[in-house]
């Protein structure tokens, strides 16, 4: 299982019955393939869906009906079509149960940088802020290092994304769970031992007694 | 309504510096032909708010390429590398601003409001020089409204009256932008005859709309 399979698998285990989910573009949106079907979850695309279904077959495609990176999608029975102001207010408003972001950092106090690099790349921030800042969930999945350099960190040294404290880090090594007292690991990946996370890992964690590895089913 | 125009009579309208409101995500709902005349044109020195300025050769992005644009107001800007490069040139100024931010701004803008009060932002860069306002404990970001000359809309179908429906997640921006604009100027895929939409399915009321553009050829 490649990592960004096993990240995917662990996150779609978050997802409970009946949740209205945003996944992000990217790594993210690789969760719903892992979500059962018949839990009654609608997944929303910001871009205007509520419903949001796998990509339809070739030559099956409709134009207008994509998600938030552009590709096309389907609609689950009982979709509906929203603009962009219901879009974000049900994201703002409190009545998104959960989203699932990528990160370029995460800190010791939760915090998660997302949306640019000074001076070198600046996408945007699109949807994400928002996200952040009312989903009544938040989980980052992504990568624990990139070019060999820790993406969780003591402080974040990119713009933030929010001030919100992120609820849960999944990552190809560990499960770390940002709490009021610092960041605490929660799960291993199969077959990688506490020293190695700790290691990989730039942020001080909290471990106390021993850290089950993930149950990936 | 003050009858159908070309696209060409349309972008004629549109003068240069203009500000202009343009519907669509990543060019899904984004007004295609208008698009193309005002390159065609060769219009220049425009203030675009969109949500995103698609890519390089497909909707915004193609006024992106032909330098028509001075000024971006997005969320996102990330998929169109021209965007960026004209960023970093300083040819193009870019204002990023989060995407429910972004539709609320133009909401107020449409419907009279002094402005939106947003958690979101909050402790981030983009709340630089914004007044924080407390209301019942809680902060927000104060957001000011958004209008402009004209709003480019992309619809699906239209009446003779100009009575607006659109499909599935092309309609994102567009109802909201069909408000806030001093000339409203509608591209619809089609256009049938008046009774045919039926009111209780009208998005978008035709009294907003000042112009639709003629039929595809």
């Amino acid at each position: 299982m490649d990592a960004k399979e096993l990240i995917a698998r662990r996150v779609a285990q978050e997802i409970r019955p009946g949740m209205l989910v945003n996944l992000g573009i990217g790594l993210p949106s690789l969760v719903a393939a892992f979500v059962p079907a018949g839990l009654g979850v609608f997944f929303q695309a910001e871009n205007g869906v509520i419903g949001l279904g796998a990509p339809p077959p070739e030559g099956m495609e409709d134009a207008h009906l994509t998600d938030a990176g552009g590709g096309f999608v389907s609609a689950v029975p009982g979709a509906a079509s929203i603009d962009s102001a219901m879009s974000f207010g049900l994201i703002r408003g409190g009545h998104l149960d959960m989203t699932v972001l990528g990160g370029l950092q995460v800190d010791e106090a939760g915090q998660l940088a997302n949306w640019k690099v000074p001076g070198a790349m600046v996408p945007g921030m699109g949807g994400a802020m928002d996200l952040v800042t009312g989903a009544a969930r938040v989980v980052v999945a992504m990568q624990h290092a990139a070019k060999g350099q820790s993406k969780i960190v003591p402080f974040c040294t990119l713009p933030l994304t929010a001030l919100r404290r992120v609820d849960l880090i999944v990552t190809d090594l560990a499960v770390i769970e940002p709490t009021a007292a610092g960041l605490l690991l929660r799960e291993r990946a199969p077959g990688v031992a506490v020293e190695a996370i700790l290691a990989a890992t730039e942020a001080a964690l909290i471990v106390t007694g021993d850290i089950p590895e993930m149950r990936l089913g | 309504m003050k009858g159908a125009l070309t696209p060409e009579a349309a972008a004629e309208r549109i003068p240069d510096g203009a500000r202009v409101m343009i519907g669509g995500f990543v060019a899904v709902g984004s007004p295609l032909r208008l698009i193309d005349a005002l390159v065609a044109r060769g219009a220049r020195g425009l203030t675009v708010i969109a949500n995103d300025t698609a890519r390089p050769g497909l909707g915004i992005g193609k006024l992106i390429s032909a330098g028509c644009v001075a000024r971006v107001i997005a969320s996102h800007i990330g998929l169109n590398p021209d965007t960026q490069r004209g960023l970093n040139e300083g040819r193009i100024a870019v204002d990023l601003v989060p995407q429910g931010t972004l539709v609320e701004r133009i909401r107020a803008g449409g419907m009279g409001l002094g402005g939106v009060l947003t958690p979101t932002g909050l402790g981030t860069e983009i709340a630089a020089g914004k007044q924080i306002l407390e209301i019942e404990g809680r902060s927000y970001l104060l957001e000011l409204p958004l209008r402009a000359d004209f709003a480019l809309i992309g619809a699906w179908q239209a009446d003779h009256v100009g009575n607006l429906i659109y499909e599935f997640t092309a309609q994102n921006f567009n109802p909201v932008m069909a408000l806030a604009a001093d000339t409203v100027i509608a591209e619809p895929e089609s256009i049938v005859p008046v009774g045919v939409i039926p009111p209780d399915a009208v998005r978008t009321p035709g009294v907003l709309v000042d112009h639709l553009l003629v039929r595809a050829r």
